[in-house]
């Protein structure tokens, strides 16, 4: 058993960096032949990096958008930042001092990730339009997040595993060296379907993530008066 | 007209009301096919190709390596819906192909099935489709119920913008055989003569000799209307519109006016007699860069200083964004002044130096609102200043007149509605398009009517006045409310004592 996880865990892990880096270089190397910023467009590199911050960490957008779907979309991505922070633990030894403070609001966190999944999922079935426009994947998608919430908390409420034990088997994998994991079936569910989110990310609607910091209408600044932008294919 | 007669506008709400959907209220919108002789001239193939299907998805590979915006657009959707009551089509008709996600989808899911692992294994899935004959139908109907106005690219939380989408599927379609015809013949014309309206060169100095004659007969003085003047300071290129349409024509009065106080010599240029460029409806690079091209030229022959463009939002798009880009660099011109420079940058320049005045008073009888255009409010700036777009057109106002009130927040400036007639759907066909379309901006219209009596909703674009002219009855509004601003501008500057 710990060898087929040690096994999924590092294909998983292959598929992400392979998949991932291909995306990202073929979006930077797709050029972007022509200027087309959305208004409100800042006018400097350094303007757009502000906009690009307060894209990725406020979803300012969104928010002008819908307050709704950013209530729960930003909810959940904050909460899944902590519970990974908290989950670093598990990867270091000695741990990162953030990661210690992390610990207790990783736990919250891992309830509000609950929670605001809940709202995003429901959106899916109340709002008209939009279950107009949610494929079978959309609801997969939130039911493998939901899934990998629900085992995590259940380990930590219901029945908790040997954590002592998976950090052994942790810091073993990043020496290549396979280390028991406990068999408790919650804890494989939760591995597994953390694997299976890890593999999925670069074949997937996971791709807004480094999407986002591609997206012409965001990274580019409103200079086109100033500055040409030929693009080679279209030179004459 | 008698289709057009049976056109019902939605009742105005109080307040916006997110509408129920729909399904295929729109599917009956479609535009006329382009005629063989119009796209060959184009160099497209003149009628869809009995391979449409392989040369639609090599096409679509072609843009997917040439444009990031699509790469980038077709992957990271989430579905969230943030854009889904953003579309003013959607919001006249309720037609949920009308969503701006779901407009996206009908590519985005041939993409997946063509480009995508998990489209390719499996598709039912991820919401991957064959492209059928049922698919590329649903193309042509719904990729021309968007005008590409890129609303909602501002609240999109990757900034996907629907239009760049819209403007590839165009472009596969113009590529397999099935263009647009009220698009493509525009665009034959203005290779073959120089303007959309196919107006040619005698043509236009008959109708600038009569404008002359008619401002002397109003105001007794001697303004002129130069056409193909060498040695001229400054090209104006502006909407062929403006040469004969009403209201646009009292906007090219305005533009003469001004030089004409300021003392700027100028010239209009008949070969390039449009600031229009229909080539960025349908998405195509080169179309826009030939369009484009004979601005330089013109600019080039004439010997100008300047070249300033006139009122046309997706012109200004065109001009602001991606002439510096198709046709640049300007180093011919004179870099003291921005290359190019809008009417409303230069106006808004001279008034603040004292160049020219106004008796605002003449204008008394208006009581104004502006409509901000969507090319120009979410795809372009002016003055070089965050907001310029939305700041100078306003300011300009107010200094000609006493009177003006701005619409809700929500529906100006970047949040601004498209009129309902842009992006190459301002043809008779899609008349019912164009009026349920038309829906917010009417309904935020309503309210500054009755709220402060406006009575004049000033545009700079000419797109937005040929649709409002044609809908606004449709909404029990008198058509002559709409105008230029540079309609308010000629009525009430002062132009010195006549002779």
């Amino acid at each position: 058993m710990s060898l087929l996880f040690a096994a999924l865990f590092y294909a998983a892990a292959a598929v992400f960096v392979a998949g991932l880096a291909r995306k990202i270089v073929q979006y930077a190397r797709t050029p972007a032949p022509l200027v087309i910023p959305t208004t409100p467009a800042p006018r400097t590199r350094s303007g757009v990096a502000l906009r690009m911050l307060r894209e990725v960490a406020l979803f300012e957008s969104l928010f002008r958008a819908n307050k709704w779907i950013w209530l729960f979309g930003w909810t959940f991505h904050v909460a899944l930042a902590l519970v990974l922070l908290r989950h670093l633990r598990y990867f270091q030894e000695p741990l990162w001092e953030a990661v210690a403070l992390a610990q207790p609001f990783g736990v919250y966190a891992g309830f509000a990730m609950l929670a605001s999944l809940g709202g995003l999922w429901a959106r899916r079935f109340v709002v008209e339009r939009i279950r107009y426009i949610s494929t079978i994947s959309d609801h997969l998608m939130l039911a493998l997040l939901v899934a990998i919430a629900a085992s995590g908390l259940g380990m930590k409420y219901v029945a908790p595993t040997d954590v002592v034990a998976v950090k052994a088997f942790m810091l073993g994998l990043l020496r290549f060296e396979v280390e028991p994991l406990p068999s408790d079936p919650l804890l494989l569910v939760h591995l597994a379907l953390v694997a299976l989110l890890i593999a999925i990310f670069p074949a997937s609607k996971l791709l807004h993530a480094p999407g986002v910091f591609f997206s012409p209408t965001r990274n580019q600044p409103d200079d086109a008066r100033e500055r040409r932008h030929v693009a080679a294919w279209a030179k004459e | 007209m008698a289709a057009a007669a049976q056109v019902q506008a939605p009742p105005l709400k109080e307040y916006p009301v997110i509408p129920i959907l729909q399904k295929d209220a729109m599917a009956g919108s479609r535009p006329y096919v382009a005629p063989e002789k119009v796209n060959e001239a184009l160099g497209f193939p003149g009628k869809l190709v009995e391979d449409w299907h392989d040369r639609a998805i090599a096409k679509m590979g072609e843009l997917l390596g040439k444009y990031r915006s699509l790469r980038v657009f077709l992957d990271a959707c989430v579905h969230c819906g943030a854009c889904t009551d953003k579309c003013h089509y959607f919001l006249g008709t309720g037609d949920p192909k009308n969503m701006p996600v779901a407009r996206q989808e009908l590519v985005r899911k041939v993409y997946r099935r063509y480009f995508t692992l998990a489209g390719r294994l499996f598709p039912k899935l991820v919401g991957a489709e064959d492209l059928t004959e049922e698919v590329l139908e649903d193309w042509y109907r719904y990729f021309n119920q968007c005008s590409e106005c890129r609303r909602c690219s501002v609240y999109c939380p990757y900034g996907i913008d629907t239009a760049e989408i819209t403007m590839a599927a165009k472009e596969i379609m113009d590529s397999i055989g099935l263009g647009q015809k009220y698009t493509n013949e525009i665009l034959g014309k203005v290779h073959k003569v120089g303007n959309n309206l196919g107006l040619p060169g005698p043509a236009l100095e008959n109708t600038l000799e009569t404008l002359a004659e008619e401002v002397k007969e109003d105001t007794g003085m001697d303004v002129r209307f130069p056409l193909d003047e060498k040695g001229a300071e400054v090209l104006v290129v502006t909407p062929s519109a403006d040469f004969f349409a009403e209201p646009h024509v009292y906007s090219l009065v305005g533009y003469a006016k001004v030089f004409h106080a300021a003392g700027i010599s100028w010239t209009l240029s008949s070969h390039a007699s449009e600031a229009g460029n229909f080539g960025l409806f349908i998405g195509s690079y080169e179309q826009m860069r030939a369009i484009a091209k004979r601005v330089r030229e013109a600019a080039l022959e004439l010997g100008v200083k300047r070249i300033v463009v006139g009122e046309c939002g997706h012109a200004w798009r065109v001009a602001y964004s991606f002439w510096n880009t198709l046709i640049g660099p300007f180093d011919f011109l004179d870099p003291r002044y921005p290359a190019p420079q809008h009417i409303c940058e230069l106006t808004w320049d001279l008034i603040r130096r004292g160049a020219i005045r106004f008796d605002k008073e003449k204008n008394d009888h208006r009581i104004v609102t502006f409509h901000d255009s969507c090319n120009v409010a979410r795809g372009a700036g002016m003055g070089g200043i965050p907001g310029g777009q939305f700041i100078i057109p306003r300011e300009i106002i107010r200094a000609a007149c006493n009177h003006f009130y701005d619409m809700a927040p929500e529906t100006i400036h970047e949040h601004t509605y498209c009129c309902g007639g842009g992006g190459g759907l301002l043809t008779d066909e899609l008349l019912e398009l164009r009026v349920k379309g038309a829906l917010p901006r009417m309904e935020a219209l309503k309210a500054v009517v009755d709220a402060h009596g406006v009575n004049f909703m000033a545009t700079i674009c000419a797109i937005c006045k040929a649709q409002f002219s044609k809908v606004l009855p449709y909404y029990k509004f008198d058509m002559s409310m709409i105008g230029g601003v540079h309609q308010l501008v000629g009525d009430a500057i002062r132009l010195g004592e006549s002779r």
